[in-house]
């Protein structure tokens, strides 16, 4: 992934900016529980909900099963129709086959269609590199992209920012990105989007390159689907002589019979919609009707990685509505930033440890953010059991050794001796509870407990010797 | 009938009440209570924290300890739901089918949900995450609460809302833990009641902890937390004190 987030500190550490921020803290707190009430009103309006998940879900555990083969039936319809596939096994080699086909163009500017594969490989700082602009023409991408910022939510990039905060982004960058922002612009949301399409206009008209991901890929006749609510996208797919679409192999689906179902599930689950505004769709090239050539790079990214991985691999099901990030409490108090990744809140912390390994400290420490609370799972269109996944990365972590993990893997074994020894548990019990009027209030090494809480008070006596006592 | 009390380490060690109320209300109701001495902890806390290994002699100790038994009872969702929804993942799977949450089993099995208790206060629930998204205890809990002479039931704004306990993570995550936890303790504030109660000490641990730390800057709340075993064991004759 982008190698704007090497380095990052742990999940705990990143947080506690976020936790002590009192404006940030209300702006998620607002935004995550209207989409989530709203999410609540659009799925309980499908009587058949339950069976619309589990439909999902099995179509993407059979195309991960059959991976290999879709893809190169998807690859054959896409050659057949005009297209050109290329594979990219890393963010290196997928930024190098962009760069390359935007420059045998000639052209030096790309307009973009918001797109979290391109976001994780971080293109658009590869393609700076090589001299090329591009341009993010989502509203929201376009925020985060003139704020110098990063986005911190999947569906929302700019969810931690305010009105007047765009505003002032608006009024200070747009104008050495292209066509500045009226003067007097006010913080009224009808003249901030008016802006943004005035500035995106020129960008749309004067584009010959195209970038775009996908939300979906058919494998049987090679078509490439776009879910979207601003018409951005569309703009950018049919305007431009050329088309690069970046898409992570685990988005093709066998058939077109199989997007009823996410056509569905999708929009209900992040924007509250019924139905997302634009479905936009192209197949190939076609004579003198949108872009001329078509070029597709299937990323793997270490998708493969977690594809063998028997439990991590329900990751992969994800179809990034982010229904998870709005339910998450620990995402609404840490914010999307402190996940260290393009990928925030639950679905972010299972999968950015499978696609970058688990060596880093941010890494390490995402499966452990989360309180297990279930909440994402019960919301996961495609049913992905988030928490066992966690679970599951917290052994791998955990195995790994490193900081912190030798002595808690000490003081665990050291537990698990007492208790598998009732006698010794029940003296330690004893021993704890004579004492316990000498004990201080706030004990060594219990400081991230009693930092912001008390600790129990220790009874006179335990359940074990009451039971003695007063039962045998 | 005849169960074994499944305490769970958390309430042996710090909450002997809710295990000794679990037991009045049992025999009260013509439950005949076993305690198998052998029991320590289901190892939840160790399979949690990614220590699938050191879980195992635990879960043998656990399923062993109540061989035997027709039903086990545990005053804890959380527990009951490791017992229920992870030991078969270990190859166990007998105990599971045996296990019971004690609201479940009130309900369930004895099939009351009138237990005869007297409670003179304002009480606001708290469900938990394992008892509301593993174990599905749904209305068990508030039925049992209704029933309740002299409670009144006050609803919990965000009720669904994790209180940041989770095990490890409120000390490896301590500050959003803690975040979580002060505005679970800001909804049950809200709502005036006496008592937050709930089904899973680990989770009133914490609250209760951070009430307890708020107290001054919430000066005058009256509010405490309290297991929902101490509430329904709690009668006329021998009142919760």
């Amino acid at each position: 992934m982008s190698g704007t987030y090497l380095g990052m500190p742990s999940f705990p550490e990143a947080a506690k900016e976020a936790v002590h921020n009192v404006t940030l803290r209300a702006n998620l707190r607002h935004a995550t529980h209207t989409i989530r009430d709203k999410r609540a009103l659009a799925v309980a309006e499908l009587a058949d909900w339950a069976e619309l998940r589990e439909a999902g879900k099995q179509i993407k555990d059979h195309t991960l099963r059959y991976l290999d083969r879709y893809l190169e039936q998807l690859e054959t319809a896409v050659t057949e129709a005009g297209g050109t596939v290329h594979w990219a096994a890393d963010a290196a080699e997928a930024n190098r086959i962009v760069a390359g086909l935007v420059k045998a163009t000639g052209e030096r500017e790309v307009v973009k269609v918001k797109s979290m594969a391109t976001q994780e490989i971080g293109l658009n700082e590869a393609l700076e590199a090589e001299g090329i602009s591009a341009y993010e023409t989502d509203l929201a991408e376009l925020i985060v992209q003139l704020g110098d910022d990063r986005p911190s939510h999947i569906l929302v990039p700019a969810i931690h920012r305010n009105r007047g905060e765009i505003r002032d982004i608006f009024q200070d960058r747009m104008g050495s990105w292209g066509r500045p922002a009226p003067d007097g612009l006010s913080d009224n949301p009808t003249e901030l989007a008016e802006a943004a399409r005035l500035h995106l206009r020129e960008k749309f008209l004067r584009a010959k390159v195209g970038i775009s991901g996908a939300n979906f890929m058919v494998a049987e006749t090679g078509t490439l689907v776009v879910f979207e609510s601003e018409g951005n996208g569309r703009m950018c797919l049919t305007l431009p002589e050329t088309l690069i679409s970046v898409v992570g192999i685990e988005k093709v689906v066998p058939s077109w019979r199989d997007l009823e179902v996410f056509l569905q599930t999708l929009p209900r689950s992040s924007t509250a919609e019924r139905m997302n505004p634009y479905t936009s769709m192209w197949t190939g090239t076609a004579d003198a009707d949108g872009p001329q050539s078509f070029h597709l790079v299937l990323l793997d990214n270490g998708r493969t990685n977690a594809l063998a991985d028997e439990v991590g691999r329900q990751a992969l099901r994800c179809i990034r509505c982010s229904a998870c990030l709005n339910v998450c409490p620990v995402y609404e108090r840490a914010g999307g930033h402190a996940y260290g990744s393009v990928y925030p809140g639950p679905i972010g912390a299972i999968l950015s440890p499978q696609l970058r390994g688990i060596q880093s400290e941010i890494d390490a420490s995402l499966p452990y953010a989360s309180s297990l609370c279930g909440a994402c799972y019960e919301v996961c269109p495609v049913a992905i059991d988030i928490p066992e996944v966690l679970v599951h990365l917290r052994e791998k972590v955990a195995d790994q050794g490193g900081k912190g993990h030798r002595l808690e893997k000490a003081a665990i074994k050291a537990a698990g001796w007492v208790l598998d020894h009732p006698a010794a548990l029940a003296a330690g019990e004893r021993a704890a509870s004579r004492t316990r009027r000498l004990h201080p209030r706030k004990l060594p090494g219990a400081g991230a407990w009693t930092a912001d809480r008390e600790l129990p008070e220790l009874p006179a006596e335990s359940f074990r010797d009451w039971w003695k006592r007063n039962r045998t | 009938m005849r169960v074994a009390l499944f305490v769970t380490c958390v309430n042996d060690a710090f909450y002997p009440a809710t295990g000794i109320a679990t037991v009045r209300l049992l025999e009260r109701l013509g439950v005949e209570v076993d305690f198998p001495a052998a029991q320590t902890c289901c190892g939840q806390p160790q399979f949690n924290t990614g220590y699938r290994r050191e879980t195992e002699p635990l879960i043998r100790r656990t399923t062993r300890a109540f061989e035997g038994y027709e039903y086990v009872v545990t005053p804890s969702g959380s527990c009951a739901a490791m017992v229920r929804d992870h030991y078969p993942k270990f190859g166990e799977t007998s105990l599971p089918s045996r296990t019971y949450e004690l609201t479940e089993f009130l309900v369930d099995v004895l099939g009351v949900t009138d237990v005869g208790a007297y409670f003179p206060h304002t009480v606001t629930y708290h469900p938990s995450c394992h008892g509301l998204r593993m174990l599905h205890l749904g209305e068990r809990p508030r039925k049992l609460l209704d029933a309740v002479k002299g409670l009144e039931l006050r609803e919990l704004p965000g009720a669904e809302e994790c209180c940041g306990f989770g095990g490890t993570f409120a000390v490896k995550n301590a500050e959003v833990s803690a975040a979580m936890g002060r505005d679970k303790v800001r909804n049950a504030v809200s709502t005036g009641a006496d008592v937050l109660c709930g089904a899973d000490n680990s989770c009133l641990m914490h609250i209760g902890g951070i009430l307890r730390r708020e107290a001054v800057p919430m000066k005058g709340v009256p509010l405490r937390a309290l297991h929902i075993a101490d509430i329904l064991a709690s009668t006329e004759e021998e009142p919760y004190v």
